[in-house]
């Protein structure tokens, strides 16, 4: 009896807290749908009439489909790159014991101190000068930026793959990159899996460095073209709330989709 | 693969090259031209140490650096009591648990910017409503003072970072074998002596990396920063990663930018390495 009491009761704080946590997200939609005047004269209560409109306007005014398809085009094939080239570099690592590949690995793990901050300035500089400030450029930044968590997650996967699945192919006659390509890589798919939802979020949602790169070009990736919106509507919450609204759209389908596999990635990517 | 032929160097190749031209070389090119009175393009000549002993005595790095650095304590202990918090919530086989881990962790799918502009919301204009409407004061105005606009930023940051710490204190929860709890309750001990004797102790392993990644995250911030106060009113509470970002691409200035850069990175350098060697000490093996 005292123990179902009891549960009851941290039930209740539980769904208590999650009212709280949603409430920023609440109050951005109904906002969202509301006249410039409703919001003016009720923040909190919900649209007394439906105004679609925002939306329209907000999408259009963001070029939200080619700001989409350019995030998307970013954001996938860094993440192509970072998985391929870090899982190589893994397995050659990991295959190869010795000072050297130690020495390597250790190279990688202890550039994940560097704040991104602290090389940012002659980062662009020297990007500017082979005129390299472009997504090119930008897909090549996020290897830089990225490769180091990902070996550190495959080197700690490639563990657990034996090596008699090499020593199998190489009899059979593969060379070393069919060996890795058709043997060892398909091994490494959970891992893959949590290295792409971990660089997902990171670079869907990076600001800065595309900032930087390839600010105020027709390339523009959702964060930079949100971040221009908003400055213009800053006393138009109707708008500036719609645009908000669209931009997290793609991202809680994502989160509704593949929810579990996010939370395993992220707990796996954090724990290790 | 056993010989370090080519097939070595082909496989390492491209890693190496992006980390070499995108981390280390602007890393040793930046703190080369941190001595210098490089601006951007081409540096005329050393200054020597000149950069680092004008920072020292700069009042907007100096209060950017203690802002950033009560910001991140009071972060820090707010999103480590609030994650520890939810994970014993959704840790204690309730209907709800799945449901309550989503919505916990949702924060943090989304951008900073994002996050920082809806609290801009919340903060400017539903609190002020909530002021009007149960005439309380100190809901009018947030964001527009150092004070409110500090506690903004905590807020916000334990809004997002609470879930995904979350996360981690879970992981660790579920690692405590069952036996271990079931033989404490044959013992009769209350669920109190529980947590502290039993779930407490096995699940330190998580404050270290909690503690390293809500640092790491209060310390390094910006886009929340940028979003939410940009800095205001009167840069008070720009953090430190703000002021690099405006020294250098605002004010002009490269070469002293870099230098409170280097600053920025031995600080973080530091504190991380302290750590890691600190929890390695600390950790009990189950």
């Amino acid at each position: 009896m005292v123990n179902k009491r009891k549960k009851f009761l941290i039930g209740a704080i539980g769904i208590a807290l999650a009212i709280i946590w949603l409430i920023p997200f609440y109050l951005m939609v109904t906002n969202a749908l509301k006249t410039k005047r409703n919001i003016f004269t009720d923040t909190l209560g919900l649209p007394k009439e439906y105004s679609f409109s925002n939306f329209v306007q907000a999408f259009q005014e963001l070029e939200f489909l080619q700001t989409f398809m350019n995030s998307l085009l970013i954001t996938a094939s860094s993440i192509f790159i970072i998985i391929i080239f870090s899982s190589m570099a893994a397995y050659a690592l990991n295959r190869n014991d010795g000072k050297l590949s130690n020495f390597i690995f250790l190279f990688f793990v202890a550039a994940m101190l560097i704040p991104f901050q602290s090389v940012m300035i002659p980062l662009v500089s020297i990007f500017g000068a082979v005129n390299m400030l472009n997504p090119v450029g930008l897909v090549f930044m996020y290897l830089g930026f990225g490769s180091s968590l990902a070996i550190f997650l495959y080197h700690g996967a490639m563990k657990s793959v034996p090596k008699a699945l090499d020593e199998a192919a190489t009899i059979d006659g593969c060379n070393p990159f069919q060996t890795f390509w058709y043997v060892i890589f398909p091994q490494l798919k959970p891992i893959s899996v949590t290295v792409a939802i971990l660089n997902v979020i990171w670079i869907w949602n990076d600001y800065l460095l595309p900032s930087l790169v390839i600010g105020g070009s027709d390339t523009e990736t959702i964060p930079l073209r949100l971040f221009l919106f908003f400055g213009e509507y800053t006393t138009q919450w109707h708008l500036a709330l719609a645009g908000l609204s669209i931009s997290i759209i793609p991202v809680i389908i994502g989160y509704f989709i593949a929810q579990k596999q996010i939370i395993a990635g992220v707990s796996e990517g954090a724990v290790k | 693969m056993r010989n370090k032929g080519l097939s070595y160097w082909l496989f390492l190749a491209p890693v190496l090259l992006a980390l070499s031209f995108v981390v280390i070389i602007p890393l040793l090119y930046g703190t080369f031209y941190s001595f210098t009175n490089w601006d951007g393009i081409t540096a005329e000549g050393f200054v020597g140490l000149s950069h680092y002993i004008e920072l020292f005595q700069d009042s907007e790095f100096l209060n950017a650096l203690k802002f950033t650095t009560l910001f991140s304590i009071a972060s820090i202990l707010l999103i480590n009591f609030f994650g520890l918090s939810l994970a014993l919530i959704v840790t204690s086989k309730l209907k709800s648990s799945n449901f309550l881990r989503t919505v916990f962790f949702m924060p943090n799918l989304i951008g900073g910017l994002i996050l920082g502009f809806i609290w801009q919301f919340v903060f400017v204009k539903v609190f002020a409503s909530i002021g009007d409407i149960l005439g309380l004061q100190f809901l009018q105005g947030w964001l527009s003072t150092t004070e409110t606009g500090f506690w903004g930023l905590v807020i916000l940051m334990t809004w997002q970072l609470s879930g995904y710490v979350m996360i981690i204190y879970i992981a660790y929860l579920q690692g405590i074998p069952n036996e271990l709890l079931e033989a404490a309750d044959i013992d009769g001990a209350s669920a109190f002596q529980k947590f502290m004797k039993v779930k407490f102790p096995l699940v330190a392993p998580a404050f270290t990396v909690s503690l390293f990644l809500t640092l790491s995250n209060s310390f390094k911030l910006y886009d929340q920063n940028l979003a939410l106060t940009d800095g205001g009113p009167f840069n008070s509470t720009q953090m430190v990663a703000m002021d690099i970002v405006r020294t250098a691409f605002t004010d002009n200035e490269m070469a002293y930018a870099q230098a409170k850069a280097v600053v920025f990175f031995i600080i973080v350098a530091v504190f991380s390495l302290t750590q890691v060697y600190y929890n390695k000490k600390k950790e009990v093996d189950l």
